[in-house]
């Protein structure tokens, strides 16, 4: 007598198949998972937004100053350096800036900002600082860090109107690091629900669905950014002007989706397995829900990670031109505006920083895009 | 093997050509099955043969409605003695035949899906055509798979995790579950090897012989159609031009298509005479096929008559049925046996 098999799915406990290491037992996206754990590059980019994106959920607590902080008597301060050893040689365990003091250069006579040796500010974990809300909720005046009042901590210097840059980059990364993520969900949804019509039924309506993707896509982008941003009014909350730019964004972004999903709806609808489900009397939801969309799902996945890129620089781009996200709100690509005039890049090179964090993200998203694709394709080892 | 399960009745197919001319030019038709016609019978194994792209694969999909037909009717008998026009049949009732016919295909790399493990795939069928308790469709999967020589224990694995001959196993244990009484087999062995192919016909005539299954065995390597079927029907750019039991067609062909067919099955006897028929010219072109007998341009024994007159398929001896003028006068070399 045969033991007879079990036909539970291998997580429960009465079946187990050999840990992780059988392939035989392994779905599709496991097997995925699997490859993609061996891409070095991907795993990397994965952590780096991880972290990236963590910051940008606890902005306002990481940031020493809110965005409407601004100081005039500290215009254009370079990046502070923190210090453990004090001028008379004398060493303390709790790092310290000293007070960045406004003088001219005898030479140029152009305003420069010496340290004063005299005042020296520590570092404070969870400082006082100004009154925030923490993820919304709680109501609270306490950062992550900052030095003792009133002393200032510009970690990566200040911008012309004397704000933070550090607090400015991680409060902008909220909206630089969520327009493509929302933009790429909506353009997703029209991409997939578009596509799939074009693709199942065919014929004049996917031939309609098709010249309308061509003239969508045969606008010049930054005109069309340009119109749209001008046809959004000028005093109108963040909240609205951030929901007006995500649909700008996902009015071109779901084109390139559609037409990945409805190539794969065509080439998947005569596939052998598709037709078997069709003979064996499988009904037409049935099909698109097991079969038809669980076959390229992995692609889209992919698409959808390598769509986030052309976002992320899009936006930026729009708030460089100064279409986008307006102050007091900010993106990097409102605190890159600044480095539109020559000044700023040759006296004040860290007004560029923004745009190391901008190629930085743009990059993990590629190399995680890159690393899903290999790991979707079968053919790859 | 008198009783029919099937006949198909003028059966055409045609397929849109997109026409280059002009952009609003009606497209183009390519008629891949022209005329189609014969009947089938309860328990038998009827093979289908021809070179590719006589509408073989198309013939096989059609029955099973895999793909729709132009025009023509496939009438099916049901268990009750009912005939019924599966094509025209909608909704429930065309849900309740599904379960009578199925199909097995050529590619088993293709046929099954990647993302589904082996049990899933197999219970399919049986999910959407029947109620059935979870123990039971467990139950019935585990005979099935018994009966095809798949090893039980290996039915949470996925389709990459087996061979190709495992595959096709796979996909006749899918094909067999709703416990059909007629199946296409299109091209079922040609993509495995050798060893394998005597494997699985041998699987497939061992099943026919426990549940009175009918084949359509649709193949293009004419020894194994020599082996496995009763009747043979051979097809010709989307036409029948032959049909007749296997050992009157083998032995005694009308047409002379099928006698270059039978010349080019292959000997095992080394010291036989080799005399292949080549066939002169290229394969007509199904968008702009000849007039006449689609065969003419190529036929050793054309006449005028042949260009310009379509042959019917007539009984021209018992049970055999031949699309030639000349099927009488015509004395043709088929199989030599010893």
């Amino acid at each position: 007598m045969k033991t007879l098999p079990v036909f539970r799915r291998h997580k429960t406990e009465a079946h187990k198949p050999p840990a992780d290491k059988d392939l035989n037992y392994s779905s599709q996206w496991s097997l995925i998972f699997i490859k993609f754990k061996k891409h070095k590059l991907a795993r990397i980019s994965m952590y780096v937004l991880g972290f990236l994106y963590t910051i940008a959920l606890f902005a306002q607590f990481i940031a020493p100053y809110s965005l409407q902080s601004y100081d005039s008597k500290y215009v254009n301060a370079p990046p502070m350096t923190l210090r453990f050893v004090d001028g008379d040689g004398k060493f303390h365990i709790q790092p310290f800036v000293y007070e960045l003091k406004s003088d001219r250069d005898p030479d140029t006579m152009r305003k420069i900002f010496v340290a004063n040796k005299e005042k020296r500010y520590s570092l404070q974990l969870f400082a006082k600082g100004e009154k925030y809300k923490f993820l919304g909720l709680i109501s609270t005046d306490r950062h992550l860090f900052g030095v003792e009042q009133p002393g200032r901590l510009f970690m990566l210097g200040t911008d012309s109107m004397g704000r933070d840059m550090f607090s400015r980059i991680v409060l902008g990364s909220q909206i630089s690091l969520s327009i493509p993520l929302v933009g790429v969900a909506i353009s997703f949804v029209l991409g997939i629900f578009i596509g799939g019509i074009s693709g199942y039924f065919g014929g004049w309506i996917d031939s309609l669905i098709q010249r309308i993707i061509e003239i969508i896509r045969s606008f010049p982008t930054l005109p069309l950014w340009m119109a749209l941003s001008a046809a959004i009014p000028p005093r109108i909350p963040i909240v609205t002007m951030y929901l007006y730019i995500v649909i700008i964004f996902a009015f071109i972004g779901w084109t390139d989706l559609a037409r990945v999903v409805r190539g794969k709806f065509i080439s998947l609808k005569n596939e052998d397995y598709v037709i078997a489900a069709k003979i064996a009397g499988v009904g037409n939801t049935k099909i698109i829900l097991k079969h038809l969309l669980p076959g390229f799902l992995s692609y889209l996945v992919v698409a959808t990670t390598l769509a986030i890129p052309h976002m992320i620089i899009g936006e930026t781009a729009m708030s460089f031109l100064g279409l986008g996200i307006r102050s007091p709100a900010t993106s990097w690509g409102v605190l890159l505006q600044e480095a539109q005039k020559i000044e700023n890049v040759a006296l004040y090179p860290w007004k560029l920083i923004p745009l190391g964090v901008v190629i930085m993200t743009v990059l993990a998203y590629n190399f995680l895009g890159d690393g899903l694709r290999d790991a979707a394709d079968p053919y790859k080892k | 093997m008198t009783k029919p399960i099937l006949d198909v009745v003028s059966l055409n197919k045609d397929f849109q050509v997109k026409s280059k001319k002009a952009l609003f030019a009606k497209p183009n038709h390519v008629r891949v099955l022209d005329d189609i016609s014969f009947e089938l019978y309860e328990g038998e194994t009827l093979s289908i043969v021809g070179e590719s792209g006589c509408g073989k694969t198309t013939l096989g999909r059609c029955i099973v409605k895999g793909v729709s037909a132009s025009s023509g009717e496939v009438n099916y008998y049901t268990d009750q003695d009912e005939r019924v026009n599966f094509l025209k049949l909608k909704g429930k009732e065309a849900k309740r035949l599904r379960r009578d016919i199925q199909m097995i295909f050529q590619d088993p790399y293709s046929s099954l899906s990647p993302r589904m493990s082996v049990f899933d795939i197999i219970s399919e069928p049986l999910v959407a055509n029947f109620k059935l308790k979870r123990s039971e469709v467990e139950a019935k999967v585990t005979e099935i798979a018994e009966k095809t020589g798949l090893n039980a224990s290996y039915l949470m694995r996925y389709p990459h995790a087996f061979s190709g001959g495992q595959r096709q196993r796979i996909a006749i244990a899918r094909a067999l579950i709703t416990q059909p009484r007629l199946i296409v087999c299109d091209e079922a062995v040609s993509a495995l090897d050798v060893s394998i192919q005597a494997q699985i016909i041998n699987l497939l005539k061992d099943l026919q012989e426990q549940f009175k299954i009918t084949y359509i065995f649709i193949s293009h390597d004419l020894s194994i159609v020599q082996n496995i079927s009763d009747r043979v029907a051979v097809m010709h750019l989307g036409r029948i031009v032959e049909l007749a039991t296997t050992e009157s067609l083998f032995g005694d062909p009308k047409h002379p298509y099928t006698e270059a067919l039978m010349s080019a099955v292959p000997q095992p006897d080394p010291e036989a005479q080799k005399s292949r028929i080549i066939l002169e010219g290229e394969v007509p072109n199904p968008a702009n096929p000849p007039s006449g007998c689609h065969f003419h341009p190529r036929c050793a024994y054309r006449t005028e008559k042949c260009s310009q007159q379509a042959p019917e398929l007539r009984e021209v001896g018992e049970n055999h049925f031949v699309a030639c003028h000349y099927a009488e006068q015509l004395n043709l070399r088929g199989v030599q046996h010893d």
